[in-house]
């Protein structure tokens, strides 16, 4: 029989474990019939090592940490009293199972997972693609970033790496490899992309992390969100540098794929008026143009200055406020989104049909036009948490007279930000073309709801609004709607309205059914590997296994710098063989006690290990990544371009993670501005 | 025997797919508890036991099934490598040394922490008069006599294998990443996906 290169890494690294187990376990101790309490924490790291020999031989983790723990739990129970240690062993099982029955954290996984199957079905991934690439087509390097952007945000909203770098290896890869980008580029945007979804909040590991290390899953999401962001900067700022520096590895776009279809309207109207605004403004009042349409379009060129109508007015109310409240105007599009989400939607078929006038003066009572929605819809949730919560539904404008009675004075810096805002609307519609118009709306029908989305449900958790419990629901509810949408548009082009409602019913339920088996699923998976650890580290805690480990590390006198840097460095190398959900169930545990003693905040550390971990998704010979994309390139691609397309993006997370260490404000500040610490 | 096999598997997917639509129980009952409160004022005391009741009934109940579409995660550094017939025996080993023992015990002592639950008519103390909890508990020996079951079958695989040097199909389910699914996703898209801004009149 031939043993392939990658078992022989596999055996190397199983035997480098189980040798210094065999030949420094003190066997005489422990085989001598009787259990001492040095003999116990032996037996605890012998447990360790067993585990990681048991897990790489591929037995479902779950069940070896569960069987293993239980052995061990009976060993430790009987060595005190062996009469009782029977009982002791099943009431320890059995409160565990319980324990992750009921735990109020956990409860998040299920419900994200959820949404995040519903958004990977509700088939925009393709339209996101296409808008981002005609809107990115001037950047070097931009069917790349357009690449990278996607996968961010479609993999933030759904957290299946999988479904998004085979989706992307689908639809983005032909398209790099057409336009003649390099193999290694190509791929490493996907796999490098795919893998942010498991960081930028809202993610499922940071709530395993939570759970695990006792850490509040808000602050944590609240840390993760600016390193998540910073990580996806860095790989943009890479791909577009090099693609200036060596432009043979991603040539521009040829004017052929960058051209944008106009619709008719705007053909009749362009040859006049090369501004979109202008040009529509005089179409209002040209003769033998339809009306209609142009009144269709004028709106949607509208809803940029509407937003940061709404904007102003919302700081303005906010910072004048007489009753001290939360800042929210970072909120306003975070909370409008969901009800936003809806109507923009909507705008994109052209269904929105508000008169510019209602905008003008969002403060008036009268103005609760459809087209006002949007402002309206992102004033609402600031009601929400207000005093009387019983006039959410009714649209905060309504109140606004009664609190201008006795309004604070306006700060200088609100002049600043309103001179601010209307430079940005004016040089915003100086530009505006109409080839950008095209390309706005298609980012208002796949970007906006999709981000929106996401910011909602992170907003109203960051925000203290809601309990990422309660977020992850009507996120997963929003989803569902923002499904619906998609799938009712594509039908009705397709079918016609009598056609479209009934395909769009057999389609939700389908898609229904889908995501709820995958989500027991993978809920099941997560969970039972909980049960699985949980009974484990309660084993190795009464062998006293944490204890020695304890004070090895103690008496090793390492600087925090230095436990840190080990640390890590542990974390990256159980990456290799193992997955995010096993080191983090199982090592975690024997970490998180020695961070006091460090004097290292847990918050930080997650951040770190977060970070760190999106390595483990692209290093070989585990990363999953890679195999997926295999899965999915032509033929020609070979796996070892693919991973040598992920090396430099490793080299990017490093970066990140060096940087995120240096200067740990990027993580904490916003937990620190929001809660205080 | 071989029949029996396969409607155990059957069983355990039924039971599993059947429990699964607690998630979508649990998506609206928390919408409609979010909407209750913030808009209607009307909080219910209930509330989070019946939450954590149907998470934690969800994903016991799908431990079987999910075994019987063998989704628990495994370490695959090695076991990937492997010819069908080594897999099959550690896989054998293994589940004699762990999983049977384990869920052995994990069943006969939720029976007695049920039971016990039962007999007192345990109510939840989250808030008072909470929601009963023993059937919530009885879900724990349920779980784990499907899982039993289920794992009793994956010997029986085990074995086949060992005999045929290949592993037995399993039934087909619905997948993450379904290679054929996502396909035809995107090309479907491609031919409805007209040029952007033909819908706008």
């Amino acid at each position: 029989m031939k043993i392939r290169r990658e078992l022989w890494f596999g055996l190397a690294v199983m035997a480098l474990i189980v040798i210094p187990v065999v030949v420094f376990t003190p066997w005489g101790d422990l085989l001598d019939g009787h259990l001492a309490r040095a003999d116990l924490g032996v037996l605890g790291l012998l447990m360790l090592a067993l585990v990681v020999v048991a897990i790489m031989l591929g037995f479902p983790t779950a069940f070896t940490l569960m069987g293993m723990g239980m052995i061990f739990a009976w060993l430790a129970y009987r060595s005190v009293d062996p009469d009782l240690a029977v009982q002791q062993t099943l009431d320890l099982m059995v409160q565990r199972a319980y324990a992750v029955m009921s735990n109020d954290v956990l409860i998040a996984v299920p419900l994200f997972v959820f949404m995040g199957y519903i958004v990977e079905r509700a088939a925009l991934i393709e339209r996101l693609f296409r808008s981002l690439h005609l809107a990115l087509a001037r950047v070097p390097g931009s069917l790349a970033v357009a690449t990278i952007v996607t996968c961010a945000i479609f993999a933030t909203a759904t957290g299946i790496v999988g479904a998004v770098v085979t989706l992307m290896g689908l639809l983005a890869l032909p398209a790099m490899l057409r336009a003649g980008y390099d193999v290694r580029v190509a791929a490493g945007a996907i796999t490098a992309g795919g893998c942010l979804g498991i960081l930028i909040p809202p993610s499922v590991m940071l709530i395993v992390y939570g759970a695990t290390a006792g850490v509040s899953v808000v602050k944590l999401y609240a840390g993760a969100f600016f390193p998540g962001i910073m990580l996806a900067t860095l790989y943009v700022g890479y791909v577009v540098i090099l693609a200036k520096l060596r432009p043979n590895l991603m040539p521009p776009l040829p004017q052929a794929e960058r051209q944008v279809p106009l619709p008719s309207v705007a053909r009749m109207l362009a040859p006049r008026r090369r501004n979109a605004l202008a040009g529509l403004l005089a179409g209002l009042v040209t003769p033998g143009v339809p009306k209609t349409a142009v009144l269709g379009q004028l709106v949607a060129t509208l809803l940029p200055l509407l937003v940061a109508v709404a904007l102003v007015t919302l700081t303005y109310r906010s910072v004048t406020e007489p009753v001290v409240e939360l800042n929210t105007a970072g909120l306003v599009e975070a909370g409008g989104a969901l009800a936003a989400a809806g109507s923009e939607s909507e705008a994109s078929t052209g269904l929105i049909g508000a008169p510019p006038e209602a905008v003008a003066a969002p403060n008036d009572p009268s103005a609760q036009d459809s087209g006002a929605q949007d402002a309206q819809a992102a004033l609402q949730p600031e009601a929400t948490p207000g005093p009387d919560a019983g006039a959410a539904l009714a649209p905060s404008a309504s109140d606004g007279a009664s609190a201008a009675v006795e309004r604070l004075p306006t700060p200088a810096w609100f002049w600043a930000f309103l001179a601010a805002a209307l430079a940005i609307v004016c040089v915003l519609y100086w530009l505006w073309t109409w080839e950008r118009l095209e390309v706005f709306k298609m980012l208002l029908a796949s970007f906006f709801p999709l981000a929106m989305l996401i910011l909602a449900v992170l907003g109203s958790i960051v925000f203290g609004l809601a309990t990422p419990t309660e977020a992850a629901a009507v996120g997963a509810f929003g989803g569902l709607l923002l499904a619906i949408a998609y799938r009712y548009i594509e039908h009705y082009r397709s079918s016609g309205r009598a056609g479209a409602v009934w395909t769009t019913t057999r389609d939700m339920g389908s898609i229904l059914k889908e995501s709820s088996f995958l989500t027991a699923k993978t809920s099941a998976m997560v969970c039972w590997l909980f049960v699985g650890s949980s009974i484990f580290s309660a084993a190795f805690a009464l062998l006293g296994g944490q204890d020695l480990i304890e004070r090895w590390v103690l008496s090793l006198g390492l600087t925090p710098i230095q436990f840190m840097l080990l640390a890590q460095l542990i974390i990256f190398i159980l990456g290799w063989p193992l997955e995010w959900t096993e080191i983090i169930v199982i090592f975690m545990p024997i970490f998180i006690p020695l961070l006091p003693k460090f004097g290292i905040d847990p918050l930080f550390f997650g951040l770190l290990v977060a970070l760190n971990l999106q390595t483990a998704f692209l290093s070989p010979p585990v990363a999953m990544a890679a195999f997926y994309l295999k899965g999915v390139a032509p033929p020609h691609v070979t796996l070892n371009q693919i991973f040598a397309g992920m090396v430099p993006f490793m080299g990017i997370q490093i970066v990140a993670l060096a940087m995120l260490y240096t200067w740990p404000q990027i993580g904490l500040w916003l937990p620190e501005v929001l809660y205080g610490r | 025997m071989q029949k029996l096999f396969l409607s155990i598997d059957k069983l355990s997917t039924w039971a599993g797919q059947a429990f699964s639509w607690l998630i979508v129980a649990l998506t609206l009952q928390i919408c409609w508890e979010v909407f209750s409160r913030y808009v209607l004022g009307a909080p219910n005391a209930w509330s989070l036991d019946v939450m954590i009741m149907l998470y934690g009934t969800l994903f016991m109940m799908a431990g079987a099934y999910t075994l019987s579409k063998n989704g628990h995660v495994r370490g695959d550094v090695l076991y990937g490598f492997f010819q069908p017939r080594t897999q099959a025996t550690l896989d054998l080993l293994l589940y004699l040394a762990f999983f049977i023992p384990g869920v052995i015990a994990l069943t006969y002592a939720g029976y007695y922490y049920a039971a016990d639950s039962w007999r007192i008519d345990e109510h939840s103390n989250m808030t008072a008069g909470g929601p009963p909890v023993y059937p919530f508990k009885a879900v724990i020996p349920i779980a784990g006599a499907f899982l039993l079951l289920q794992g009793l079958v994956e010997i029986a695989r085990c074995v086949i294998c060992l005999r045929d040097g290949d592993w037995p199909s399993r039934v087909r389910d619905v997948e993450e990443v379904d290679v054929d699914k996502l396909k035809q996703m995107v090309q479907g898209e491609h031919r409805t996906d007209l040029p952007a801004g033909e819908d706008h009149r």
